[in-house]
């Protein structure tokens, strides 16, 4: 294979690898986002997720148990933050990173026992099984979580475009006054959404402890929960182009180290750094001065 | 943290403030009393969670005592872990005057850390006081340029500077790297890659022979003086102004685009300064060990603080003092140093969501509005 | 444990070195009859790897009678260590600190012991200098490149693509000798053999571990091993795909049931046990410490069911060979992988050679580049 083929084919096996807890991450912020708030606590729901997913594996033996444990306990931080955040005056930037605290430490802590054991990974979907070279059938060995992202992703979709619940959310992100005026419980809305949202964060840490890397401890996120926000961005808030962004981003990651594997040695950090810039030099291109990001819900915060 | 709320209450109209002598000192108070009140929630709840753990609360409390504040040596660990953190601090709660939520302020304590050491490079033997000044002014263009940034970006292209700044945390980590693990690397930095060291004589030492942090009477200074530009001036008023309402403040011809820059540089130059401390008395020479999350802890200070410069100080120390008891915590009660994550976690969310009781305890607000 | 094999060099300073210890301990040992040592760690005790190693030597010694241990974990490269260490001093009476993580010596460490002549600090790392630095600090360390030498034989045995693989860190001089000794342990097989390296350029990074062991198996890797803080992630990873790794750090073996060959592991008991009985007797502790396979200061994990009779045969002469010390793994003519010569014929380097310690090349056989 040529230098080129290996960095297309690493960088496909990375965008299948990596990408999927981007893709749950940056789902759940787009579903809390959507509402009208954010929530940098989403790094902590991952963390706390995987933590979760990892010891309900281990103690039930079965993975997809984990999986669920995960979804709750992101759920349930995400309850708590957008329990508070109902509160009149209270920030929701400010929360997210108090929550993102919050949640890590409850993660290492209660995660200390689970660092020694190995607990039963996720099955993965050999679909490469029609290729004989070992790097594409490993490349296309997929973990089922990532199609399950991706049917969320449609789900969301379907659910903004085509329903009333997703209309109602809709509305209580982009006119709080709107949303009033038509007697939306505009709180419990929010509350659901930002809940909802932590849960899939959830799935996504389950994703690193039980499937890729699947294991468990304390340096296991690189910060994925909190790029979510700048993916969400680049993803303009719509929950199909949160799959483009997702790979995009699980390829770059995988830019790096593959780029090695070729002789390329010179810069792996600033390689490293490529969704950053992407994400960035995507900003720059398209924002227009004086009107606001397009697609961006009208009450968010961080857009007032 | 009365300040704001003085100059708030001077600018009422005069009959409510003939009415209700005491309100400022009640609005004062309400400042006070409900950040505590939280505070208490928060170690209620960590006792809560020692005693689900088998470990005794008031051994807890005795060792935080203890550890952060009872003999000289705990004060001074405190204020050491405080010092870096009023800068930073700084860089959310100056552009937060204006509406402007930084959570970048990391980028800028590197940016201005690596700055501070460059500077140093074609002056080797230079006298101290110069080489500590060109690093002051580097640190400061190069935490302001980086924040900076965010803020032209903000108001040339609108493009929302949380998510900015951000991004750019990132990148100034990867360039911050690559540069000293590249062309700045000190060959004889073996096991660490690291810039080469500052000329020693730029070295700052510790204050009067105590174990003082320099950074501390910097950063006090520094609280004081955003305090004053925030209450005491013009321009600080049409930033409130424009913080309160943008189109206002369009309307009234208020240079909205050029305060919010300004804001941003300004900050940017806090946190810049504040690795170049980090530098010059602590590291003398950049590695990674400068990307030890200050400026993130700054963000939590900033708003537990609620953006007022002088409250910056107390929850400073307060951040401080749980740093240098979680080791005694972890040394004396077997907890492992995630404990110290919780219980921060803990403060945070009990005091941000106080927030919310502003405003809703009669007593606190102006007799008109009890009558 | 004999100190014969404590290898002390510039022994007419280590005299001095020895009369300054004997102070420092003299007036303690008068007055009780215990020694609390600390031990400080820059991430979690329990990572299955360079800090778990050094928490099971600390725990090998708490059972002394007359020695108390204290700890904590997670302590930041920063001023942090330093109030650490003084925290340890002041709170908890410690007379001997053991400062284990790299980052930690200079700065800091030098600092607090010239603040606290009276106390000993032994660093791990290869840093302390009898002509600079104070006679209360010193430094020890394991030859563990011996190790990873042998894990290149075994690798080399049972490759069947004669490609195997290295996570690194970073390229600083202790993670190059482990790079370059596992290729030459391979290449001693068979010189066909390449070896090929990823940076992930931070020592604790699992996503990043992952994706460089998948890339090296998907470059046709099928032995790899690492030099992270954590094994686990590679380690596990390297099992999914069915490949064999060799441990590091500590014993992995659980992790990979299947392809687990063997490991390069520290035995930090072995030192901590012979500072901790000097410390007792109120003996001088060493300044420089070093050992290796023969001194038991590192061990080979048992070999794993897959190592074929011919690589334990080829693996056990070597290391037998090692014992009798005086074993060069780099030895000349070595050519580095642009072709540059960097060791001329005739010379040869064993594992107590200080030029060993500067290492700045990856050896022919070594597909990656020092950045």
């Amino acid at each position: 294979m040529s230098a080129i083929e290996t960095i297309l084919v690493a960088m496909l096996a990375g965008c299948l690898r990596v990408s999927t807890p981007f893709l749950f991450v940056s789902l759940g912020e787009c579903l809390t986002e959507k509402s009208g708030r954010i929530n940098l606590g989403n790094e902590g729901a991952l963390v706390l997720g995987a933590m979760v997913a990892y010891a309900v594996s281990y103690q039930t033996g079965n993975p997809w148990l984990g999986v669920l444990g995960g979804a709750a306990a992101g759920g349930a931080l995400g309850l708590l933050h957008g329990g508070l955040c109902t509160l009149a005056r209270v920030n929701d930037v400010a929360m997210g990173i108090a929550i993102m605290l919050a949640g890590t430490g409850m993660a290492f802590f209660f995660g200390k026992p689970y660092v020694q054991p190995s607990a039963p990974q996720l099955p993965s979907i050999p679909l490469g099984f029609w290729s004989d070279v070992p790097r594409i059938r490993s490349a296309l060995n997929v973990s089922p979580l990532f199609f399950l992202g991706i049917a969320a992703a449609f789900g969301l979709y379907y659910i903004f475009r085509g329903t009333r619940m997703g209309l109602r959310i809709r509305i209580v992100g982009d006119s709080a006054d709107a949303a009033r005026a038509l007697g939306l419980p505009i709180e419990r809305i929010r509350l659901f959404a930002t809940g909802a949202g932590s849960a899939l964060a959830g799935i996504g840490g389950a994703f690193l402890s039980l499937s890729y890397p699947g294991s468990w401890n304390e340096g296991l996120s690189s910060g994925q929960g909190l790029m979510a926000v700048a993916l969400v961005v680049f993803a303009r808030w719509n929950p199909l182009a949160c799959i483009g962004a997702a790979l995009l981003f699980g390829a770059a990651g995988a830019l790096g180290p593959s780029l090695q594997t070729v002789g390329i040695t010179w810069g792996y950090y600033l390689f490293y750094a490529a969704p950053y810039v992407a994400t960035l030099v995507m900003l720059i291109v398209t924002v227009a001065p004086g009107r606001a990001l397009a697609g961006m819900p009208g009450e968010l915060s961080i857009g007032r | 943290m009365t300040a704001i709320e003085l100059q708030q209450a001077a600018s009422l109209p005069a009959p409510a403030r003939d009415a209700d002598r005491f309100y400022p000192l009640r609005r004062a108070a309400e400042a006070v009393v409900f950040p505590l009140a939280a505070l208490v929630i928060a170690l209620a709840l960590f006792s809560v969670f020692l005693l689900a753990l088998g470990k005794s609360p008031g051994t807890f409390f005795w060792l935080v005592w203890r550890g952060a504040f009872a003999s000289a040596f705990s004060l001074q660990n405190t204020l050491q872990r405080a010092a870096p953190l009023l800068l930073t601090s700084l860089c959310v709660a100056i552009p937060a005057q204006l509406g402007l939520v930084i959570i970048g302020g990391e980028g800028a304590v590197l940016m201005g850390g690596l700055a501070a050491v460059v500077a140093t490079y074609p002056l080797q033997t230079a006298p101290g006081w110069l080489l500590d000044g060109l690093m002051a002014i580097a640190g400061c263009a190069g935490g302001g340029a980086w924040i900076g940034l965010t803020g032209l970006l903000r108001t040339k292209r609108g493009i929302n500077e949380t998510i900015v700044s951000l991004v750019l945390y990132y990148i100034a980590l990867a360039v911050f790297n690559h540069l000293v693990e590249g062309v700045l690397r000190d060959p004889a930095s073996l096991n660490k890659p690291s810039t080469y060291a500052i000329p020693p004589q730029a070295h700052i030492p510790s204050l009067f022979g105590t174990e003082l942090h320099p950074g501390l009477p910097v950063g006090i200074l520094a609280c004081i003086a955003a305090w004053v530009l925030i209450t005491r001036t013009t321009t600080g008023f049409a930033a409130r102004m424009t913080g309160g309402n943008m189109r206002a403040a369009q309307l009234q011809g208020l240079p909205v685009q050029r305060l919010m820059i300004g804001a941003c540089v300004l900050g940017g130059a806090c946190a810049g300064l504040a690795g170049m401390i980090e530098i010059a008395a602590v590291q003398d020479r950049a590695n990674s060990s400068l990307a030890a999350g200050y400026g993130f802890t700054g963000i939590l200070i900033a708003f537990l603080a609620r953006h007022n410069s002088l409250a910056i100080m107390p929850m400073a120390v307060l951040l401080g003092g749980v740093g240098a008891a979680g080791g005694l915590l972890q040394r004396r009660l077997d907890l492992p140093d995630a404990s110290v994550l919780v219980l921060q976690g803990l403060i945070f969310v009990c005091i941000l969501a106080s927030d919310t009781m502003y405003g809703r305890i009669g007593w606190f607000q102006p007799a008109r509005g009890r009558a | 444990m004999s100190s014969s094999h404590l290898i002390t060099r510039r022994t007419l300073l280590a005299g001095a070195a020895g009369t300054a210890a004997m102070a420092g301990l003299a007036p303690r040992a008068a007055h009780a009859a215990g020694v609390t040592i600390g031990f400080i760690y820059v991430g979690p005790k329990d990572d299955y790897g360079y800090n778990q190693a050094h928490a099971e030597g600390a725990a090998a010694i708490k059972s002394m009678p007359g020695i108390t241990v204290v700890e904590e974990e997670r302590v930041p490269e920063t001023d942090d260590v330093e109030k650490t260490m003084e925290s340890m001093i002041q709170l908890d009476g410690a007379s001997l600190l053991f400062p284990t993580s790299f980052g930690y010596f200079d700065p800091y460490m030098l600092r607090m012991a010239r603040k606290y002549p009276k106390i000993q600090f032994r660093h791990c790392g290869g840093l302390w200098k009898a002509d600079k630095d104070p006679m209360n600090a010193g430094s020890y360390f394991g030859y563990i490149g011996m190790g990873q030498y042998l894990n290149g034989i075994v690798a080399g045995h049972m490759t069947k693509s004669k490609k195997v693989a290295f996570v690194a860190a970073k390229p600083i001089p202790q993670v190059l000798i482990n790079i370059n000794s596992f290729a030459l342990g391979a290449r001693s097989v068979d010189p066909s053999i390449t070896t090929r390296v990823i940076f992930t350029g931070d020592w604790s990074m699992a996503v990043k571990e992952a994706e460089a062991t998948n890339s090296l198996v998907d470059q046709g890797a099928d032995v790899i091993t690492c030099h992270v803080d954590s094994p686990k992630v590679v380690v596990q990873t390297a099992e999914h795909r069915g490949i064999y790794t060799c441990g590091y750090h500590a014993n992995q073996a659980p992790l990979a049931p299947k392809g687990y060959l063997t490991g390069a592991e520290w035995h930090w008991a072995t030192v901590y046990k012979m500072f901790a009985t000097k410390a007792l007797a109120g003996e001088p502790l060493p300044n420089f410490v070093r050992g290796g396979l023969a001194q038991d200061f590192i061990k080979m994990s048992p070999y794993g069911p897959a190592v074929t009779p011919a690589a334990r045969a080829n693996a056990d002469a070597v290391k037998a060979e090692i014992m009798k010390g005086g074993y060069a793994v780099f030895k000349g003519p070595l050519k580095d992988n642009t072709g540059k010569q960097v060791i001329p014929a005739g010379t040869a380097y064993p594992e107590t050679a200080i030029q060993l310690e500067s290492m700045n090349y990856l050896v022919e056989g070594v597909v990656g580049a020092i950045a």
